[in-house]
C-alpha cells in the first residue's frame, strides 16, 4: 500500500529552501509533493556568484544550482515570478498575487531580505537599482552597455563586489561609504585602510565619511549629490546599504515577529506546522546575512520535515570574505575595543599585509586578515575550539607555519589541521568529509571533489585549500599549483604540449599519447580535438586529420541542432551574393523540404533542420550552383562581414567589400584554435562592428587600419590597433601572418583576444607589424598550410569521402515489420 | 559483447561488418522509431546502445568515443558504451543491447 504523500508547501526559492530540498530528498524522497512560489521568474540559483556574473567571469547559466531536470525528476512543482501574496493558516493555503492558491501540511516560509533604498529625493528614479538579484546585474549591465560613471552608494561587502564588477565592465566608478573607513562592519580600520588604497590604485573613486543627500536627473540619473555639495555624474546608482528581512508576510499571517520571523531551535515558528529559513529567519535572537548559518538552518528544518530529530540550530561564528579577485582579505569574530580584550597586530608595510588577532582571556575571539590570509582558518579553529593560546601567544601573530613542529611549508598548515576542521565556509564541509570523498570515491580532479562534497562549489575562496588537500592525499598523482593540466588525461599544459610536438617531432595522436605519458590509453573528447588541431597546424600536408578527434559538427561540416537535424551554411564571401545563388537556395528548401531559412548575424544564409541524410544531396545541389562550404561550425574562419563602401556609400574611402571578399579567399578553409571572425568597414563608422571583431580592418582615406582581439561574445571588448597600412596587398599579408602566429602559438579554443592578453600586445606587435622578415616568414608558411586547407570540405564529400557517417549501418524497420 | 543471455531466448540480426564502423566511431541502425548505435573502439570491441543519451536525447552515435565511453555531442555528458550509464557525477542509463562479432559480422539483439 503506497502512503498518500503529505503537501509541503516553500514560499521563496533562494539558496535556503534549495539547500533544505537537497537535504530533504536525501533523506526521504518520496514524502512530500512540493510546490514551491518563487518571486523571481527563475530557477534556483547562487546568488553570491552573482559578482562574476556582473564582471563578465561567468554567465547564469553557469551559477544555476538546479536546473528544469532538477525539478522535473523530483516531481516538484515550481511557480516562477508568483509572489505570495497570502498565506491563510486556519484554511493551511496559500495564495499568490497571480490568484494560483496551494494547500499544505507543511509550510516553509524562505522569503530572504530585501534590500534596504535609502529615501533620498530622487530614488525612484529609473536607473537607480539595489544589488540582489540576476535584475539587478541585467540592469547594470544595460547601463554599462552605455558606459559613463556608475556612482555606488555603501562600502560594504555588496557594494565593493559591485563596483569592482562595473568598473570591469569599463565603467568609471565611485563609491560612496557614509562611515569613515570601508567595511567598518567587518574590518577594522586599519584594515579598510589598506583596502581603500587597493581599490584606489585599480582606479575605483572611493569616498569615505560621504552622505548622499538627493539624486538628480529628468528622465533618469544624471547626477548624486553629497550633503557637502558635492555634485558628481553618474549614468547609474547602485544602492548596496543593507539588507532587511522579509517578514510581511509572515506578520500579516499572524505569526511571531521580531527583527526577523521567530523560530525555534529547531526552525519552527509559532505555528509548528509552519517553518522559516533563510535570511528572513530570526533564531535564537540573531539574523544572519551569509549563507554559512543559512545552510545549517536548512538541514535542521530538513531533519524536521522529515521526521524525529534531535537536531537544533547552534549559532557560530561565519568569517568573511570579499569576493573581489586580486583582494585578499578575511575576517572572523569581533573586533571592536571591547573591555578586557587585547589585540596583536602585525603590520608589513612593504608587501601591504596586515594582521590582527583579538584575545579575551588567553582565547582567541576574532581575527583580521589583509593580504597574507592563509592563516585565517587556523585562527577560526582556535575560535570555534575555545583553546587557550597562553603558551605560545609570543608567536602566535607570525602564523602556524612559525609554531613548533609546523615548518614553513603552507601544504603542513593544511596536514595539521583536524579532521573536523572547516575548509568551506559556505558549505560547512570539514578536512575529513573531504579526505573521505577523494579515497572512497577515488576523485582525482577539483571538478570532481566538487561535485561530490559540495567544497569550494559556492563563491570558491576555499579552492587552494582544497586542491592543498587534493595534494596531500593524492601525492604525486596530484600537482596542485602546477598550471593545470589540458584534461584529466595529462598534466602537461597546452604550452607544453605545443611545445613537445615541435620538439619531438610528434605526428599523431596516438604518438603524443604515448610519448608524452598520458594516464588514459587514447585520450578524451576533451583533449583529442585540441591534439588533432595541433598537428594540423604543425605538420600541414604531414598529418592526416583524425575525423574520430573531431567534434560531429566537423566531421558533417554542418552544425548539429538539439533535435539531431543539421544546419548548413554555405559561404557568401564578404556578404556578397547573386541572384543565382539566392535561387538555388531557395531550391534546395523546396526540394528538401527545409523547415527555416535565417539570415544569420554573419551575413548570409542558414538552412535549418536539414536531415543527416540529405545533407550529401543538399550540399550536392548548393555545390553545383558555385557555392561551398561556410565553415559555420569550424573552430577556423567563420565570415568576413562587410559594409557597401566606396562602390556605393557617400562615406567610403576604399572597397571595403572587395577586400572583405579578397581576405575571406584567402583564409577560408583555415583551421585555427577558435573560430574566427572578421569584418571591414569603409570608413570610422564603422557599419561592419570591425572593432569587435576578432581581426577588424577599418577603411581610411591613407589606407587601412588592422584591428584585432575584439571580443561580442561572452565576453565584450573592443579591439586593439595593431598598426595602419598602406595598400590592400599589406592588408593581407599582414592579417595572414597574424592568423598563422596565432595558429601556431594559440591553446585549443583560445579565441584571439584570450591568445593576445597571454601573448602580450605589444608584443605581437613586434613580430607581425614592425619586423617585416618575420611578417613575410608568418604570411608564406600561412600560404603553405592553405595549399592542403583550403579544399571544399561538401565537394569532397559529395565524392565519396567519410560516407559511412551519412547512411545508416542497417534499417531493420521493414523485417521488424513482417 | 560478452553478454551472457540465454540461448534459445535471443534472435540474433546481422546488421553489418565490424569493418563497416570507423574505429573509435559508430554507425546507426534503424528499427521503425527507434535508432540504435553500433559503437566499435580502437580494440574493435563493439558496442550497442540506444541512440538516445540520458540527459536530454541527444544522438550518442554522433559523439566522440573514448576508453570505452562516448561523450554525447549536445552537452558532454559521458556515457559508459558496455552499460549505458552516464559517468563521473551525471545520473542516467541509456538502454544497451546484446552484441554478438562471429567472422568479422555484428549481430545485434534487440
Ligand atoms: C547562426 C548564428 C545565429 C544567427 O542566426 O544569426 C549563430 C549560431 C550559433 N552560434 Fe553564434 N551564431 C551566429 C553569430 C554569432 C555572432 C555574431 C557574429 O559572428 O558577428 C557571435 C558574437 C561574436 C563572437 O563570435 O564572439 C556569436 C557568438 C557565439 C558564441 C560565443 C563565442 C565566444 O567566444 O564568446 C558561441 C559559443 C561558442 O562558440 O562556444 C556561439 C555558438 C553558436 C552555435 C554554434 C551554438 C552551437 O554550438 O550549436 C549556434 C549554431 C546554430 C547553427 O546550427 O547554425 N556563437 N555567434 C550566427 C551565424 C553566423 C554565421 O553566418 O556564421
Ligand atoms: C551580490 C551578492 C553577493 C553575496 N555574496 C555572499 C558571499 O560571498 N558569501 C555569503 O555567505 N553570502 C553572500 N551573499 C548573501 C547570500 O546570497 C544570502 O545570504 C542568501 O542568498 C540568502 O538566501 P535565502 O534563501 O534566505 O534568500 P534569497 O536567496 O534572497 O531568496 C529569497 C527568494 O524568495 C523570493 N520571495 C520573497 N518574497 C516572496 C513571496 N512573498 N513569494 C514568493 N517568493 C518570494 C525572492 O524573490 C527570492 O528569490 C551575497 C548576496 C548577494 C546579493
Ligand atoms: S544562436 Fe547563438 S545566441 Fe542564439 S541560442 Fe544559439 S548560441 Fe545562443
Ligand atoms: S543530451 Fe547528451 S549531454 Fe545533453
Amino acid at each position: 500500500m503506497t502512503q498518500e504523500k503529505q503537501r509541503l508547501v516553500i514560499v521563496g526559492n533562494g539558496m535556503a529552501p534549495g539547500r533544505m530540498l537537497e537535504e530533504l530528498f536525501d533523506r526521504a524522497p518520496d514524502v512530500y509533493d512540493v510546490t514551491i512560489f518563487n518571486a523571481e521568474p527563475r530557477v534556483n540559483y547562487d546568488r553570491i556568484m552573482l559578482s562574476p556574473v556582473l564582471s563578465g567571469e561567468k554567465t547564469f547559466e553557469d551559477i544555476v544550482i538546479h536546473d528544469d531536470a532538477w525539478y522535473a525528476e523530483r516531481g516538484v512543482t515550481l511557480h516562477r515570478g508568483e509572489k505570495v501574496a497570502k498565506i491563510d493558516r486556519a484554511a493551511k493555503m496559500v495564495t499568490s498575487e497571480g490568484g494560483l492558491a496551494a494547500s499544505y501540511d507543511k509550510l516553509v516560509i524562505a522569503t530572504g531580505s530585501s534590500p534596504f533604498i535609502i529615501p533620498v529625493p530622487g530614488h525612484q528614479l529609473p536607473g537607480v537599482l539595489a544589488y540582489r538579484d540576476l535584475d539587478d546585474v541585467d540592469g547594470m549591465l544595460g547601463a554599462c552597455a552605455k558606459g559613463g560613471r556608475a556612482v555606488v552608494i555603501g562600502g560594504g561587502l555588496l557594494g565593493l563586489e559591485a563596483a569592482a564588477g562595473l568598473k570591469a565592465q569599463g565603467m568609471d566608478v565611485t563609491v560612496l561609504h557614509l562611515m569613515p573607513t570601508l567595511m567598518e562592519r567587518q574590518l577594522d580600520a586599519a584594515a579598510g585602510y589598506l583596502l581603500q588604497r587597493e581599490l584606489e590604485s585599480r582606479g575605483i573613486d572611493v569616498r569615505c565619511g560621504a552622505n548622499t543627500k538627493a539624486i538628480h536627473g529628468e528622465t533618469c540619473v544624471e547626477a548624486v549629490e553629497l550633503e557637502d555639495g558635492t555634485m558628481i555624474d553618474a549614468s547609474l546608482v547602485v544602492m548596496a546599504v543593507g539588507i532587511r528581512p522579509s517578514a510581511d508576510l509572515a506578520k500579516e499571517a499572524g505569526l511571531e515577529i521580531g527583527r526577523g520571523i521567530v523560530t525555534d531551535a529547531t526552525l519552527r515558528t509559532s505555528d509548528p506546522d509552519v517553518f522559516s529559513v533563510g535570511e528572513c529567519t530570526e533564531v535564537d535572537g540573531r539574523v544572519y546575512g551569509l549563507v554559512a548559518p543559512l545552510y545549517t538552518m536548512a538541514k535542521v528544518a530538513a531533519e524536521h520535515l522529515t521526521g524525529p530529530s534531535e537536531a537544533a540550530f547552534k549559532h557560530a561564528e561565519t568569517p568573511t570574505k570579499l569576493k573581489v579577485t586580486g583582494i585578499n582579505l578575511y575576517s572572523v569574530g569581533e573586533f571592536g575595543d571591547a573591555e578586557g580584550t587585547e589585540d596583536v597586530v602585525l603590520r608589513d608595510a612593504m608587501r601591504g599585509t596586515y594582521k590582527r588577532v583579538i584575545l579575551k582571556d588567553n582565547k582567541v575571539i576574532g581575527a583580521v586578515l589583509y593580504g597574507d590570509v592563509a592563516d585565517g582558518m587556523w585562527y577560526n579553529e582556535m575560535l570555534k575550539s575555545g583553546e587557550d593560546v597562553s603558551e605560545f601567544r609570543d608567536t602566535l601573530i607570525f602564523g602556524q607555519a612559525y609554531q613548533g613542529g609546523g615548518g614553513a611549508d603552507p601544504l603542513a598548515i593544511v596536514a595539521n589541521l583536524a579532521d573536523d576542521a572547516e575548509i568551506c565556509g559556505c558549505n560547512g564541509i570539514c578536512k575529513g568529509d573531504i579526505v573521505n570523498a577523494i579515497t572512497e570515491k577515488g576523485l582525482a580532479s577539483l571538478d570532481g571533489v566538487r561535485a561530490h562534497t559540495k567544497a569550494s562549489a559556492s563563491c570558491g575562496t576555499c579552492t587552494g585549500l582544497v586542491e592543498d588537500l587534493m595534494t596531500l592525499t593524492l601525492g604525486d598523482d596530484f600537482a596542485a599549483g602546477a598550471p593545470a593540466g589540458m584534461c584529466g588525461c595529462t598534466t602537461h599544459s597546452h604550452g607544453d604540449v605545443r611545445r613537445l610536438i615541435k620538439a619531438k617531432e610528434l605526428k599523431s595522436i596516438p604518438e603524443v599519447i604515448q610519448e608524452l605519458e598520458w594516464t588514459t590509453p587514447e585520450g578524451c573528447a576533451k583533449c583529442r580535438p585540441a591534439l588533432n588541431y595541433y598537428l594540423v597546424s604543425d605538420w600541414p600536408g604531414e598529418y592526416v586529420d583524425d575525423m574520430q578527434s573531431r567534434f560531429i559538427n566537423e566531421r558533417v561540416h554542418a552544425n548539429i541542432q538539439k533535435d539531431g537535424t543539421y544546419s548548413v551554411v554555405p559561404r557568401m564571401f564578404g556578404g556578397i551574393t547573386t541572384p543565382d545563388e539566392l535561387r538555388a537556395i531557395a531550391d534546395v528548401a523546396d526540394k528538401f523540404e527545409i523547415p527555416t531559412v535565417k539570415v544569420t548575424g554573419g551575413q548570409r544564409i542558414d538552412l535549418l533542420g536539414v536531415k543527416k541524410e540529405d545533407l550529401i544531396p543538399v550540399w550536392d545541389d548548393l555545390n553545383k550552383a558555385g557555392m561551398i562550404s561556410g565553415a559555420a561550425y569550424a573552430k577556423g574562419l567563420r565570415t568576413v562581414k562587410t559594409c557597401v563602401g566606396s562602390d556605393w556609400c557617400r562615406f567610403g574611402t576604399q572597397d571595403s567589400t572587395g577586400l572583405g571578399i579578397k581576405l575571406e579567399q584567402l583564409l577560408w578553409g583555415a583551421w585555427s584554435p577558435a573560430k574566427l571572425k572578421l569584418a571591414v568597414s569603409g570608413c570610422p563608422r564603422n557599419c561592419s562592428e570591425s572593432t569587435c571583431k576578432d581581426i577588424g580592418i577599418i577603411c581610411v582615406d591613407s589606407g587601412y587600419e588592422i584591428l584585432y582581439g575584439g571580443a561580442a561574445g561572452l565576453h565584450i571588448q573592443g579591439t586593439t590597433m595593431l598598426g595602419k597600412v598602406p595598400t590592400e596587398q599589406d592588408v593581407l599579408e599582414t592579417v595572414g601572418a597574424l592568423t598563422q602566429y596565432y595558429r601556431e602559438t594559440g591553446y585549443y579554443l583560445e579565441r584571439i583576444y584570450k591568445w593576445a592578453d597571454r601573448i602580450g600586445y605589444d608584443h605581437i606587435k613586434s613580430v607581425i607589424y614592425d619586423d617585416l622578415e618575420q611578417r613575410a616568414a608568418y604570411f608564406d608558411r600561412f600560404i603553405f598550410s592553405q595549399k592542403f586547407a583550403q579544399i571544399d570540405p561538401w565537394a569532397e564529400r559529395v565524392a565519396g569521402a567519410e560516407a559511412h557517417e551519412f547512411a545508416p549501418l542497417a534499417d531493420l524497420t521493414l523485417e521488424a515489420a513482417e | 559483447m560478452n553478454i551472457q543471455v540465454s540461448a534459445d531466448a535471443v534472435q540474433w540480426t546481422l546488421v553489418g561488418a565490424v569493418t563497416d564502423i570507423p574505429r573509435q566511431g559508430a554507425r546507426c541502425v534503424k528499427r521503425g522509431d527507434m535508432t540504435v548505435a553500433v559503437f566499435r573502439t580502437s580494440d574493435d570491441r563493439v558496442f550497442a546502445l540506444e541512440d538516445k543519451c540520458p540527459h536530454k536525447n541527444g544522438p550518442l552515435s554522433q559523439g566522440i568515443v573514448h576508453d570505452g565511453c562516448v561523450t554525447c555531442p549536445l552537452h558532454n555528458w559521458v556515457i559508459s558504451l558496455e552499460t549505458g550509464s552516464a559517468q563521473g557525477a551525471d545520473e542516467g542509463q541509456t538502454a544497451s543491447f546484446p552484441v554478438k562479432v562471429e567472422d568479422g559480422r555484428i549481430y545485434l539483439s534487440l
